[in-house]
């Protein structure tokens, strides 16, 4: 069987499997090869340490689309969110902000720190609730090209300006904001408690080589408000056991749907002939024909690496070379036996059931920025943590705890590059960074692993460690991603598509990238 | 601008606000039946239902806690300018001690909350507010000669409620309260704790609230304790009072209409027109928010009203005699959108409705297309007999449907 087949999809990530799901479903016979000995990709649930089991990558689930779960039935296959209920902001002076999914309880809480944010708080979560009703319908359709005469991006752009004027003035300007300010200014515009404005913004910069005060980050902001569960939007939620498991679930779908799936089995290049697609060379030399081959891998990886510049169109291969990734976050993930105990919040409670920001102020993010932009890991670095295991205790053994630490920024391009030294050191930054507000933490490690963007360039194999498989800035973004003309899931080559994060929408475990490359694969095989 | 004030983390254990009188509505509540009001946690009958409550209101008198209200003190020279400037009633012709009701939009006209506005001296007045309002004030005070202060958590509120009201506060206040006429406020002492008194409620009955420091808070509620005990005052809760607010055809803000700030769309929203407030509307005005847009609507006449529906007790009684049943009526007020219907086409829809006990009526108020407002209109109002639905003969009637006399003599 597999010595045969009608695609081969590249990379058993998310995307790779959910394009795969689609792809059986209708009836195509599917070959999914991952070059490690797991699937997942980044949305990976792997025992680091014995008894402890860490989502070793991406960590928190929101913006998977609700078609995708519907479409693969993933309950049925095993997923299970549990909703995360909060987002604790620890403060250098012993106090704390929370935001709480209660409304009663949040209001009384902002209103600790400034009634006016309090009431502005509701106008600004129903402003970016119908923002993100109105970006939406763009995530579950190709991007359209403006600038493009064909039929299909003129129908999708008069929709789209139509869908535009049917918001009305004050929404669209408000759109237009979003798409041209930076967070922390449009923030500026609703907010005046620091702590507020700061965590709010840092939305705004996960992921991504800019600061706060950096224009177009609003945007990013956005893509994080369009997270949906249920059909609430802003509900962010944690797959009981880990990430990998949103990855299983997807497989078992895909598997169910007849799916093939062979781990351990690395491409070593796409063959091409006379301008088409022909067969996959794995690096064992074993090699696999096919009528169609779908990349999940990164849009760097897929071009220059598998096919090769000598294969494609020169401009293509530059914009290629253009399109940005510049990974700027890493990760510490920690075995750990007992709970943080925050100065701020001592004990076990609700507030550690959410997420914990390390975001005090907007200035703070910035100071981040400034080293990262020196090439430098930021002394004091922007966290987002995660306790796992206090919301599924099957995480780690009974009473002790796995908790997973975003921490930003750690440039990809660090001075030095990165050496075992150098990451050990931006381990301990991250840890004493968070120790100043949950002094307990030192003692309670077990194990530690620091991961790097470097250590994700190398494991999950994306391109300088950037976990949306290129920055979700606005040059990059929509009918630009990756690259202006080729930005609906076809390539310049007959026979291969792309469906990683790399493309339209982009990335967040999202796995509308996967959806719609079948989609459109689908059309034009139909045609 | 007044400082933010800051106080200090809070206990996890307490999630939501308790008001100044909560020991001694917790020690009474008996039932354990709470609900929330504004972040608050207020009792919805203190006993195991709320008829007894509901009685004392028109019969004798009630107390009710009704601190989670929002509460501004809007002060200085443009005080009157500034919320002449964001509520629809001309608030600068108002008497020092009067009181007014109205309610307020935003730009398009439509309502964002209703209350109250006391004016206590010249230059001073008090609000009150369902919905916080801090930022939207201060938004519209630009360049004005105006402090507001937000005495939400430092201001008590009681109200007393019912015929027995008068005599008991008069039994230990220092003012005549003869002659505080309805809707009028008056500075006075009840045995020894200030507190202002206006003559207002939700009720529709003779009624005071009283405002006072929340430190006053447990000897204020003791007093009035000891004093209304000969007259049967009775410490009453939500539920009790959502039948009465009924009666007097008063609108609940989140149940009868979406404030505009809440709404996701347009024809959530609603006008003072289509609430029945246009009385409150005064288009004589100079500025106010929204006035572009209701002397608009006023000119063309709103699409809706806000009527009051009495459903026919005969034709409730042939649906519920069809299965063998005797009427079945709502033993508390409801507060769920109910379809109304004329010559076959829904006109409208029921958001709130109850039995009035009093009155012997089952009520509610709805939401009609103009030309089905006129009183007299025959409606039908949809009813869920033994789980099957059934329209009953439905009649507009003129609201309040409960207004005595002695509410304003």
């Amino acid at each position: 069987m597999a010595a045969f087949c009608d695609v081969i999809v590249i990379g058993g990530g998310h995307n790779g499997l959910v394009c795969a799901a689609y792809l059986a479903r209708a009836g195509r016979r599917v070959l999914v090869l991952e070059r490690r000995e797991r699937i997942g990709g980044a949305a990976v649930t792997e025992e680091v340490f014995p008894g402890f089991r860490f989502s070793m990558f991406s960590y928190v689930v929101s913006l998977l689309r609700p078609e995708i779960v519907r479409d693969l039935e993933l309950a049925r296959h095993g997923l299970h969110i549990l909703p995360l209920e909060s987002t604790l902001t620890p403060l250098p002076n012993g106090d704390y902000l929370a935001q709480w999914n209660d409304h009663d309880q949040n209001h009384r809480e902002l209103a600790r720190h400034s009634l006016r944010d309090a009431e502005a708080y509701d106008e600004f979560g129903r402003l970016m609730h119908e923002m993100a009703r109105a970006v939406k319908p763009f995530l579950g359709m190709p991007a359209p090209d403006p600038a493009s005469l064909a039929p299909a991006d003129l129908i999708g752009v008069a929709k789209l300006l139509r869908y535009f004027r049917s918001l009305g003035r004050e929404k669209y300007h408000a759109l237009w904001k979003l798409l041209t300010m930076s967070s922390a200014d449009y923030l500026d515009e609703w907010f005046e408690t620091e702590a507020l404005k700061a965590t709010k913004s840092a939305s705004g910069i996960i992921g991504t080589m800019l600061g706060p005060r950096s224009p177009g980050t609003a945007y990013v902001l956005l893509h994080h408000y369009m997270g949906e569960i249920d059909g609430v939007f802003r509900a962010w939620g944690f797959a009981k056991g880990g990430n990998g498991s949103v990855s299983a679930a997807i497989a078992g779908a895909a598997r169910a749907a007849g799916v093939a799936i062979r781990t351990g089995a690395p491409v070593a290049r796409i063959e091409v002939a006379n301008g088409r697609a022909r067969k996959v060379v794995l690096e064992s030399g074993e090699e696999i024909a096919t009528k169609l081959i779908v990349s999940g891998a990164d849009p760097r990886r897929t071009f220059l690496g598998l096919v090769g510049r000598d294969h494609l169109p020169r401009e293509f291969v530059e914009e290629i070379e253009r399109y940005r990734f510049r990974g700027a976050s890493g990760k510490v993930n920690l075995a750990l036996s007992e709970p943080p105990h925050f100065t701020c919040l001592p004990g076990v409670g609700p507030h550690l059931r959410g997420a914990i920001s390390i975001s005090p102020s907007v200035e703070y993010l910035e100071r981040a920025y400034d080293e990262a932009k020196y090439g430098e890991f930021s002394r004091r670095p922007y966290l987002d943590i995660v306790i796992p295991s206090m919301i599924d205790p099957e995480m780690a053994p009974p009473g002790k705890h796995v908790m997973s630490i975003f921490a930003q920024y750690a440039p990809y391009r660090v001075n030095g590059g990165w050496t075992d030294a150098r990451r050990e050191a931006f381990g301990d930054a991250v840890i004493d960074t968070l120790c100043e507000y949950a002094p307990n933490l030192k003692s309670a490690i077990l194990h530690r692993q620091v991961i790097t963007p470097a250590d994700i360039e190398r494991i999950v194999g994306l391109s300088e460690g950037n976990i949306f498989q290129g920055e979700l800035t606005l040059q990059q973004m929509f009918f630009l991603r990756p690259v202006p003309q080729w930005a609906r899931y076809r390539t310049p080559l007959h026979g291969l598509y792309q469906c990683g994060s790399g493309t339209h929408p982009g990335g967040g475990v999202m796995g509308a990238s996967g959806r719609l490359a079948a989609l459109a694969i689908l059309k034009d095989r139909a045609a | 601008m007044p400082a933010a004030t800051r106080s200090p983390p809070l206990p996890l254990a307490r999630m939501l606000k308790i008001t100044p009188f909560h020991p001694r509505t917790a020690a009474l509540c008996r039932g354990h039946a709470w609900r929330r009001w504004a972040g608050y946690v207020v009792a919805s009958a203190y006993e195991l239902t709320h008829e007894r409550e509901y009685h004392a209101i028109r019969s004798a008198a009630a107390l009710f806690d009704i601190s989670p209200l929002y509460k501004y003190l809007v002060r200085g020279r443009d005080a009157a300018r500034l919320l002449d400037r964001t509520v629809t009633r001309d608030v600068a012709r108002t008497q020092v001690g009067q009181v007014i009701y109205t309610p307020w939009c935003d730009a398009r006209g439509k309502v964002l909350d209703d209350g109250t506005i006391a004016r206590l001296d010249h230059e001073l007045f008090r609000m009150t507010s369902a919905e916080p309002h801090l930022r939207w004030l201060e938004e519209n005070a630009h360049r004005l000669d105006v402090q507001i202060e937000d005495v939400s958590e430092s201001l008590a509120a009681l109200a007393v409620q019912g015929p027995a009201a008068r005599a008991i506060l008069q039994g230990i206040a220092d003012v005549d309260l003869g002659r505080l006429k309805y809707f009028g406020l008056a500075a006075a002492r009840l045995r020894g704790i200030p507190v202002t008194v206006t003559r207002t409620g939700y009720t529709g009955d003779l009624g005071y609230e009283l405002w006072g420091r929340a430190e006053d808070a447990l000897p204020l509620w003791d007093a009035l304790i000891a004093a209304g005990a000969d007259y049967g005052l009775t410490p009453a809760g939500m539920l009790a009072l959502d039948v009465a607010r009924i009666e007097a055809g008063l609108m609940l803000i989140d149940v009868d209409y979406v404030p505009a700030r809440k709404a996701l769309i347009a024809s959530q929203t609603s006008s003072p027109f289509e609430l029945d407030l246009g009385w409150a509307v005064n288009l004589g005005k100079e500025h106010f928010v929204g006035k572009p847009a209701l002397a608009e609507e006023a000119a063309q006449g709103p699409q809706w009203r806000l009527v009051g529906i009495e459903v026919d007790w005969n034709a409730l009684e042939r649906l519920y005699a069809g299965v063998g049943l005797a009427p079945q009526l709502p033993h508390a007020a409801w507060r769920t959108s109910v379809p109304l219907y004329a010559g076959g086409n829904q006109v409208g829809y029921a958001t709130s409705g109850t039995w009035s006990p009093l009155l012997k009526k089952y009520i509610a108020l709805a939401h009609v297309g103009t030309r089905c407002a006129e009183p007299g209109t025959t409606l039908e109002m949809e009813i869920t007999v033994e789980h099957r639905r059934r329209r009953a003969l439905a009649r507009v009637v003129k609201k309040p449907f409960f207004n005595p006399e002695r509410k304003r003599a």
